[in-house]
């Protein structure tokens, strides 16, 4: 499979991926792996303690505190959010982080402060993400900066302290897979749509071992936004990496950022990332091709990703199914789901509607939600909550007015934070409790013990919010 | 490191496919701040609803797993495999993983083995029937009671990590550091928008913390 791998490294013709990497190698080592420079690395309150603890176990200091930027979003609260945090666990760790930065000169952003949010959306938002850099994180969402051409990758706290230390991380080459989306979305359908509809294809783990390009007529017409949330459910297929190559669109969102590259170097930063496009010729050695205009809104129905149909359809039957860890798969699913074969997907009621994440919780996300709400009500019986990516998100939407219609639509407008997604707040499903959701992990458990996730677009979550059941939002349109 | 040598053991055979991260251990337990003693989180709300297979004697002791295909996929936590590690399972054999829990387990001192077909079925035949069997790292192979053997790869320098116990943050500081060093160089002057500087971390200048 490697020797396949090496193949294709013919000089001169090489991949999006190929070119980021050949130009971050340190050293090869001769079997296939290299020693790869990092350039960035964001990092979180949870599953950054016991890699600093091991930093100090070692007394080894952190190599260059400036390649790094810290930012509490998974366990803070979206709530009374001036208030100090109460006395436990999620406090005890966002101090931690507080005074492991501190010790090791790592910038910070506290939970109040304007460019606070997940990871994933102010990395992109402050220019600390850019086009051809390497950028990891102890979190697998970390694929979301390959939309800018970075070569972004998720990795263990154990790897968190390797970077800490060395500035590098050992790595195999991954093969690479061209995945791409022909023709236009259709009204109603949205990139989410896109993205589930490919794990359904090829499965949880259908992308593992590759590094994914998005491309196509599709990728071309996306804004940021809308990459972002492609490349940051790559992972859900199994793949750590998913690249988009630099255009013009990428270029125009990042210059002007903070971080961006200043003046001086904007010249030369633009003609670099100009040159990281897929040579043509160069090979995958794996290839899907989608069509976007065939592409209808799409929800979950089980406890992965890959479950999932579009929302026209109806709960499958395990009796149908011959092999038997499938059967077995796909049995437990609908146990824990609460959910019969044969049961039309519109006809499935929730109770809760949750819009927000690392995946769905930028501005375009939010303008489309409410594109759907504005003048309409929530469903009697329906708890509803957005959760900005970011506080420059949170204020951005509020410069347009999309709070008002979210909160006269019934919705609570909260602070900044990675929130229901994972349910390591106090925001969680209580247990039997359906959610319709725009994260990207409907695990069992995962928005809270016991609680049950479809996983859809902000469109569709809007529109299960206005009816009570999971709704076809072209219906609303 | 603990040095991963010969490992004779039973296994418990846990089939069902994409048993993800967030099932093996739970993201709420995961402000918990430590390590150790994390084996009593690992799989916890499948152990709540009882009868599972990890406190069902003898696989209650098994250091091996043979799991269904895609095991751990999901979230980079690696409290997943230090709650494994915990637990005292030092192998997991099953036809796919996740990428990063794949690379967490080698990070600490386990063994994840790819076995597909008959060899897998074997496998797992010998897990429910509670017949210990030998993983041969060393040699490459696993050997089940009688005598059937099974290779298997594994990377040349995971495999010597992991035989030998090292830490491979040591090893890089240790033997690379001068090639960081230098790479670093070149690359600051290649490429001085990726090295922040002063001026751009002013941005920061006005943050206040949190009360």
């Amino acid at each position: 499979m490697d020797q396949k791998a090496f193949q294709h490294r013919v000089p001169g013709v090489r991949t999006l991926y190929d070119k980021v990497w050949d130009s971050h190698v340190v050293k090869s080592y001769g079997d296939g792996t290299d020693l790869i420079y990092i350039d960035r690395h964001l990092v979180h309150e949870i599953s950054s303690p016991q890699s600093f603890s091991g930093l100090e176990m070692e007394e080894r200091p952190l190599r260059r505190p400036r390649a790094h930027l810290a930012v509490a979003d998974h366990a803070v609260p979206t709530l009374a959010r001036a208030a100090p945090l109460p006395l436990g666990l999620a406090r005890s760790q966002v101090n931690r982080l507080i005074s492991n930065t501190r010790k090791h000169g790592v910038r910070y952003i506290p939970m109040n402060d304007r460019r606070h949010g997940i990871v994933h959306v102010i990395g992109p938002e402050l220019g600390f993400t850019l086009p051809g850099s390497t950028l990891v994180c102890g979190d697998s969402h970390t694929s979301t900066h390959g939309a800018f051409g970075a070569l972004a990758l998720g990795i263990g706290a154990s790897e968190v302290e390797c970077v800490f230390t060395t500035q590098t991380l050992r790595l195999r080459r991954q093969k690479r897979m061209l995945v791409t989306v022909n023709g236009a979305l259709k009204n109603g359908v949205t990139v989410k749509d896109v993205i589930l509809a490919l794990i359904a294809k090829i499965g949880v783990g259908g992308g593992a071992g590759f590094a994914i390009e998005f491309a196509g007529p599709a990728i071309a017409a996306m804004p940021m936004d809308n990459r972002m949330t492609l490349c940051n459910m790559t992972i859900e297929a199994g793949s750590r990496v998913g690249m988009i190559a630099p255009d013009e669109v990428t270029l125009d969102w990042v210059f002007g950022r903070p971080l961006a590259p200043q003046k001086a170097d904007e010249a030369a930063a633009r003609a670099a990332w100009r040159s990281l496009t897929t040579d043509p010729g160069a090979a995958f050695d794996h290839e899907v091709v989608l069509d976007a205009s065939s592409i209808a809104p799409q929800v979950s129905w089980g406890t992965t990703p890959a479950e999932t149909l579009p929302v026209t359809g109806t709960i499958p039957d395990p009796a149908m199914i011959a092999d038997p860890v499938k059967r077995a798969r796909m049995k437990n699913s609908l146990d824990y789901m609460g959910l019969k074969p044969g049961t039309r997907l519109s006809d499935v009621q929730i109770d809760r509607v949750f819009i927000g994440s690392c995946t769905n919780g930028r501005l375009a996300d939010l303008r489309g939600a409410a594109k759907i709400l504005a003048g309409r009500r929530v469903a009697p019986g329906v708890s509803a909550i957005v959760v900005p990516g970011s506080a420059q998100v949170r204020q951005a939407a509020e410069a347009e007015g999309l709070d008002r219609i979210f909160l006269d639509a019934g919705f609570e407008w909260r602070a900044s934070g990675c929130s229901m997604c994972v349910a390591m707040n106090d925001d969680r499903l209580e247990p039997g409790e359906r959610c319709a959701s725009t994260s990207n992990r409907n695990f069992e458990g995962r928005q809270g013990l016991g609680g049950r996730t479809h996983l859809m677009s902000p469109e569709m979550a809007a529109a299960a919010a206005l009816t009570g059941r999971l709704t076809d939002v072209r219906e609303l349109m | 490191m603990k040095p991963f040598g010969n490992l004779t053991a039973i296994a418990a055979s846990l089939p069902e496919a994409q048993i993800d991260t967030d099932v093996i251990f739970p993201a709420r337990f995961l402000l918990l701040p430590d390590k150790v003693g994390l084996g009593s989180k690992l799989f916890h709300d499948r152990r709540a609803q009882g009868g599972f297979v990890l406190d069902t004697a003898p696989w209650d002791k098994a250091e091996i797993l043979v799991t269904g295909p895609d095991f751990g996929t999901g979230s980079s936590r690696e409290n997943a495999v230090w709650a494994l590690a915990d637990f005292g399972i030092r192998c997991v054999i099953g036809p796919s993983f996740g990428e990063i829990f794949q690379a967490n387990c080698f990070r600490n001192g386990i063994l994840p083995i790819i076995l597909n077909g008959d060899l897998l079925a074997r496998a797992q035949a010998e897990a429910e029937a509670a017949r210990a069997f030998t993983v041969d790292l060393p040699a490459q192979r696993i050997r089940l009671v009688d005598n059937t053997e099974a290779n298997f790869e594994v990377e040349p320098h995971r495999k010597h990590a992991l035989i030998e116990g090292l830490d491979e943050i040591g090893l890089i500081l240790k033997e690379d550091l001068h090639e960081i060093e230098a790479f670093e160089e070149r690359h600051r002057r290649e490429n001085p928008w990726l090295f922040l500087n002063d001026r751009q971390l002013a941005h920061f200048d006005d943050i206040e913390e949190d009360a």
